[in-house]
This record gives structure tokens, sequence and C-alpha cells, in this order.
């Protein structure tokens, strides 16, 4: 991962769990093209009650002085979807899919979940939606929850050989066990309080935070800069705990095709263009290829997933992603060796460009995803 | 370029423009009045005009130079024709809007809430800026490694030559060549900027951006009454270029003719990236700046003469001056069409500038245009001041005709 700001996340209160609540839900198209919603520093006016159930745009204003957060909270106060970081003077349109029932709207200034709120109906019921994003979501779930309990199981031997200062063994586990993790990293990244904890990257703590560096990358660097981790044994359990807690969380998340599935897919090769591509991701062991795999297998997923219905409604699309998951694919090949790849580091500047364009050549169509499935 | 019409629909453009009917006038009247004084008086006007994108010549060629520059090399990366043509239809849409003064597509800022915008949007808001998007295609779009490319290699035109090497050349290979390029030339930079990544994002999956360059300086005019702006090496130099109201020298010297198949109303574009050597320059004493050029540093005469323009004396000047050197009489009649702009890339880490002369030059053929002129320059005085660090040889098709599209004659 690469956030501006990692440590400051986990101050934030547990990320809300879902986006969008139901999956697909196509429901009726505003006719006024959305409900406005005006927020100021100490208000927050809907202009409409009254809602349908369905896909539903709010587009919210900020009047005030201060950062507004929007949040649609459900009856026990839980938050169904929020947009953050509306800047004073601007303005968002946030589609959020609302089945019938009670909520309150609300608007923090100053993002601190707190602010004043209004109660909003919906009622009807939102249209079916294509059964297969719904199948696709469901078995994407099953996929994330697999994929988790990969990188724990891997994770844990690597811990033991870090516990037992076994440093040959412990780099030859190190990379094996981050592949669960990068493949769903768009979905671990969802729980703001853990992904910091787990997977920051020195180069992007603020001074401040380099006390409180823990993850992975930390024991990266103890094993190829420092040669030994003597005295990092309780990085490596909490490691292990943080991963356990972000698995004890995922049966209660719901996750979305469009912005979950979609989006997530589209932010795995960002992290490939930005990450990877780059050799940032890992600068110690250079163990990126591998990273790099993961992601794109990740993001292959659930084009997998989606594929039906993106043939269906964008041919064209689909063409242009299978080729160019393929030629990404064909690309790394020629960078195995043994189970893994080769070091970064011994990649040279040819075969890097080679693979900056293939990422640009698949992250470019790989952004229309959102929209075709979103229809 | 008479007879055009404008593309730009003045209710869709990225803002009003004042005076924009009088952009085909400009266009289709052409330069003899003046088009840079015009430019810095009316802002809003013919500043701000648009260039028409349609034609039987392509935009950029003989029109007043731009102050700025975009130019932007691709390698193609798909075996697919078809893929290849589909975007080239893609490039040429989008090319028609923004040389107009539109966004691509649907805009920046309309659209899909969940799908990253058409446009990238930094460009909403400002005038057309005579941007102009001219296309040319490479040697190695037609054959590569002594193999076909996409059936082309049969229509490479024989003028579109590889370049012999010449003396002093040093050329940086990610820095040159390319199956691909385009010229985009703006009075703003953040225009033609706008254009490239524009180009280049609507090619993912096609194309690769190889390399690129950036100028922030004119450094030749093609309107004959207009000043010749200075290089960085504070000379006026190309004083007697090729201007849009010469259209027989046009006919005779840039435009390919009748005979040279699809290629025919297009023209051969030479870029070389000259670096100069900029510290040890300003060290050398005016007499020999003077005498390595052949012209006043001051007024830009050449040799014992009196104004920019006088005709030059080659007789008088020292024998390996550039400008005697480079001046048609001494190549056989040769002539060429500059367009270049200087360029300062920051600073090359041993505390000199990176920076140069973008040259760029238009013929009807290179073997009787950029070719002799640059091999009579091998015992040019300035050699020992610059070096030719990048190159690229394209063919610039002709004009795109209503409904046709970049390309449409070579893929025919």
């Amino acid at each position: 991962m690469r956030p501006v700001s990692v440590l400051a996340l986990a101050g934030a209160a547990a990320v809300s769990m879902s986006l969008l609540a139901a999956c697909g839900g196509d429901g009726e198209a505003d006719a006024a093209g959305g409900i406005a919603v005006t927020a100021t520093d100490d208000s927050c006016e809907v202009a409409k009650t009254e809602l349908t159930a369905g896909k539903t745009t709010f587009k919210v204003s900020n009047k005030g002085s201060k950062v507004n957060e929007f949040e649609v909270l459900k009856p026990d106060g839980k938050i169904l979807a929020e947009r953050e970081n509306i800047g004073p003077g601007t303005s968002v349109d946030f589609v959020v899919n609302l089945p019938a029932g009670q909520y309150k709207v609300l608007c923090s200034a100053g993002q601190t979940g707190k602010g004043p709120s209004q109660n909003v109906t919906v009622s009807g019921k939102a249209a079916g939606g294509d059964q297969r994003l719904a199948q696709a979501t469901a078995d994407y779930k099953t996929y994330v929850i697999g994929k988790l309990d990969d990188t724990i199981g891997k994770t844990r031997k690597f811990v033991d050989a870090v516990k037992a200062d076994d440093v040959a063994k412990a780099k030859e586990l190190y990379a094996p066990s981050r592949v669960g993790w990068e493949t769903i990293e768009p979905v671990a990244e969802k729980f703001g309080d853990i992904d910091p904890k787990v997977d920051a990257r020195e180069a992007d703590l603020k001074p401040e935070e380099k006390k409180d560096w823990s993850g992975w990358h930390l024991l990266e660097k103890a094993l190829w800069e420092d040669g030994s981790v003597k005295g990092k044994e309780k990085y490596g359990d909490r490691l292990l705990k943080d991963l356990e807690t972000l698995k004890s969380r995922l049966p209660g998340l719901t996750l979305d095709p469009v912005n979950d599935m979609a989006g997530g897919a589209k932010e795995l090769l960002d992290e490939v263009a930005t990450g990877k591509v780059t050799g940032e991701e890992e600068a110690f062991s250079h163990t990126d290829l591998v990273d790099f795999k993961a992601n794109v297998d990740g993001a292959k997923k659930i084009y997998d997933l989606l594929k039906p219905v993106v043939q269906e409604r964008d041919a064209q699309l689909a063409k242009d992603l299978d080729d160019n998951f393929a030629g990404v694919e064909s690309l790394l090949k020629k960078h195995e060796k043994g189970d893994g790849y080769v070091s970064y580091d011994k990649v040279g500047k040819g075969d890097r460009k080679d693979l900056a364009d293939a990422v640009n050549a698949l992250g470019e169509p790989l952004s229309k995803l959102a929209e075709v499935v979103a229809k | 370029m008479t007879g055009e019409q404008a593309e730009a629909r003045p209710g869709m453009s990225r803002r009003r423009m004042l005076g924009f009917s009088g952009a085909s006038l400009l266009v289709g009247a052409a330069a003899g009045a003046g088009l840079d004084r015009v430019a810095s008086a009316d802002e809003d006007g013919a500043a701000g005009a648009a260039i028409a994108f349609r034609g039987a010549h392509q935009a950029g060629i003989a029109t007043p130079v731009q102050d700025r520059l975009h130019f932007a090399a691709f390698d193609v990366t798909t075996d697919d024709r078809d893929r290849l043509v589909r975007m080239l239809k893609e490039w040429t849409d989008a090319a028609a809007a923004m040389t107009a003064g539109r966004p691509v597509g649907n805009g920046a800022a309309a659209g899909s809430p969940v799908a990253p915008p058409d446009d990238t949007g930094e460009a909403v808001g400002l005038p057309p800026s005579r941007l102009t998007l001219t296309i040319g295609f490479g040697p190695s779009l037609f054959e590569k490694d002594g193999e076909d490319r996409f059936g082309l290699r049969a229509r490479r035109p024989a003028a579109l030559v590889d370049l012999p090497h010449f003396p002093g050349d040093d050329l940086d290979p990610d820095r040159g060549g390319g199956d691909i390029a385009v010229q985009a030339c703006a009075d703003d930079p953040q225009v033609a900027v706008h254009a490239i990544r524009n180009l280049a994002r609507i090619g993912f999956g096609v194309v690769a951006v190889r390399w690129s360059q950036l100028g922030f300086g004119k450094t030749s005019s093609t309107t004959p009454d207009a000043q010749t702006p200075r290089n960085l090496f504070g000379f006026k130099d190309g004083t007697d270029n090729l201007g849009e109201s010469d259209k027989a020298l046009l006919d005779e010297h840039v435009w390919a003719g009748k005979g040279d198949g699809w290629m025919a109303g297009g023209s051969y574009l030479v870029a070389r990236r000259i670096r100069m050597h900029i510290e040890t320059w300003d060290r050398t004493s005016l007499r020999e700046q003077e005498d390595i050029f052949g012209r006043g540093k001051g007024e830009g005469a050449p040799v014992g003469r009196e104004k920019e323009r006088d005709k030059p004396v080659l007789a008088r000047m020292k024998p390996d001056a550039h400008v005697r050197l480079a001046h048609p009489d001494s190549n056989h009649g040769a002539r060429i069409l500059r367009r270049g702009y200087s360029f300062t890339d920051g600073s090359d880490g041993l505390g000199r500038l990176e920076a140069g002369l973008f040259f760029i030059a238009f013929q009807s053929d290179p073997r009787k245009g950029f070719i002799p002129v640059q091999q009579s320059l091998a015992t040019d005085a300035l050699n020992e001041y610059i070096q030719h660090v990048g190159s690229g040889i394209y063919a610039c098709p002709p004009g795109v005709r209503e409904g046709g599209h970049w390309g449409d004659g070579l893929f025919a």
C-alpha cells in the first residue's frame, strides 16, 4: 500500500463496512437527477425526505467553511454509506443503493462522525437487479475469505521462522505470505485501522509515526537490511493478530459489484502502476513481482466473475480486457524463476518499461469496468 | 489552407471566444498580417482562436508558429491492424475536438459518476490557443528488424529513409525514433500538454509513449515579416524560412508531390534534439560568436549587412560559418521549413543547463532537404557548442478530409 498518511488512519473509527447495501440494485433513476443535500458547518438540509427504494444519487453541496462528510445511517446507527472529504464550496454526486426502511442522513463538518442529521423514509422495493451480479458478489466474498485464510496460514509459517531467528527460512517465506493479502488488498484496505498496521512502508511514515511502525515491511527491512530478526518476535505475533482481527470482521462485510469489485480491480492495477512497477513496495526484498502477480490475479478474478455481464453489455470492453490481461500475464512469465520471480532489482530499464506499458494498457480499460457494471 | 472551415462550435467550446468568427478568416487569409503581433495585442482573438483541423494539408506545418510545443513519439504495442486503425479514428475525433477548444468525449465533469471522465480536464476554461496536432509515421511502423508490419512495408514511401549517421551524432535511442509521432503546438503550454496526455490515454493498449519533448520558445517564424525569435545562443537563426504565404515554394519544397502516392500533400518531418553547451558558449567572445553564426548578434544582420532580412553575402562569411553552410546557395537550392523550439529540461546533474534546440524541419523529400544540408554542416563552426542527441523522421500524411481520419490513406 502507498497511503499518504498511514497511521493517521488507524485513529479513525472502523471504516464503513458496506458501501452499497444491495447487490446491483438497479432501482429507478431519480427523475430530478438527484436529491439535493446542502451542508453547512451546523446544518444538513435534504431536499426530499420521502424516497423510493433503489439507486439514489445525493447531490451534496458543502456551503460551510469546513471539510464535510456525508453519511447515510441505518436505524441501528451503523453506517450504510459515506462520502468523505467534501471540501468547502464543492459539491459531489454520491450514489447509494437504498433498500426500503428508515434512515438518518448526517453531515459532519470537520469529519468527526458527528453532526446535524435528518430522517428519511425509503419505501417501495428496489428493482431486483441482475442476479448474476448478486452471484458474482457472493462468489467474490468467498474468494476474499479464502485468500485471507491463505495469507494467515502462510504468515503463521513465516512468523514461526522469524521467531526461530531463521533468517534464510523467513526470507523464503516472506513473499508467499503476502500473496493472499495482495490479491484482495482493496477489500483489506476498507478496514482503515488494520491496513496500516500490517502493510505500511517505512518511506510513507511521518517522523512521529515511526515509533509505532509494524507489519510485514518492518520484518522485511530487518531480514534484508539488518540480516537479523532478533527482538522482532513481537512484531510477528502482532501481524498475525491483526490479520486474525481482519478475518473476524469479514463475515459482516457487504460488498457491492460496482465499488468493491470493479472499483477494487482498478485499484489493484493502480497499486501495480504506482508501487510495483517502480520497485517501491518491496524496497529491501525486491520481491515486487510476486506482489505484482498477486495484484493482477486479484483483478483478474474480479473480472472473471463479472465477465458474463460485461460480455453482454460491452463486448468490445470484454475483448480489450481479455487481450490486455493476457498481455500482462505473458510478460510476467518472462520473469518467472522457480516458484516465484526474479528479484526486481535485476529487471532492467527496458523490461520495466515493457511492464509499465502493459500495466497502462490493462489499467485504462479496467477503469471503464465500473460504469458497465453499474448500468 | 484556404477554404477551410473552422471546426469549433462556439456554443460548445471550453469558453466563449471573443472574436471567434475571425478564426477561419485568419487561417484562410494567411499570415501576411503578422499573427504574432495580433496575438499579443488581442489575447481573446487571435491567440485564443482555433486553427482548422481538416484541410488539404495538416495544420501545424505552414501554420504560423505557436509559442509552445509538446512533441511525443509512440511505439505501437499491438499486432492488431484493426485495433490500430480504431485508435487512429478515436485520435482523430479527439484531435478535432481539442483543436476546436472542445473537450474529449463527453467532457471532464459529465458522464457516469462511477467512470473516469473522458477528458482529463486541465484545459477546461482555456481558449483553443491555436492548438494544432500533426501526426507522422516513422519507418519502424512499416517494417522493423526486417519484418513487415501491418502489411505496410510496400507502402513505405521512398522518401521516408532511415537517416544516415552524421558526424558528431551521439544519439540516445530512448530519445529518438518511434512508430508514430504527434506534434502538438499551442500558444498555451497547458493546452499542448493536455492534448498529448489525452491522446496517450486513448492510446493505452495500442501505443505507448516512447519519448516526448516540451519546447518552451519558438525559434523560427513562418510569417515572413515577423521578427525571427532568438535561440538559446541569443541569435536569430533561420531568418530566411519558408512561410505560409509562399505557396509556390511550399509546393516545391515542403508538400510531397502528386507522385508520392498516399503521401501527396503531406510532408516529411525531421526532428533532432540538439543539446547546446550553454556554459562554454557564454564564455565565447562576441566576435567569435558572430563569426560562428555569420550574423551580428544585435540586429541579426548577415555579416557586412545592416538589417536582419538583407540578403546574405556568403563569400564575406568565414568558410565554416553556420549561415553560410546552411544556406540554400551552398546546398544546390535545398530548402526546408523550420519549426523548432528551445527546450530546457532543468539541469544535467553536473550543474549545467540541460538545454538546447528541439529542431523540427518539414520538407517534400528529406533526401533533398535535411540530409544534404546536415551533411554540409559537418564542418560548421557551431559544432563545437552543440551535439545532436536525439533524432526522428516521420511521414506526415496530407490533411484529414471531412469524414476521414488520420492514416486513412495509408491504411486504405
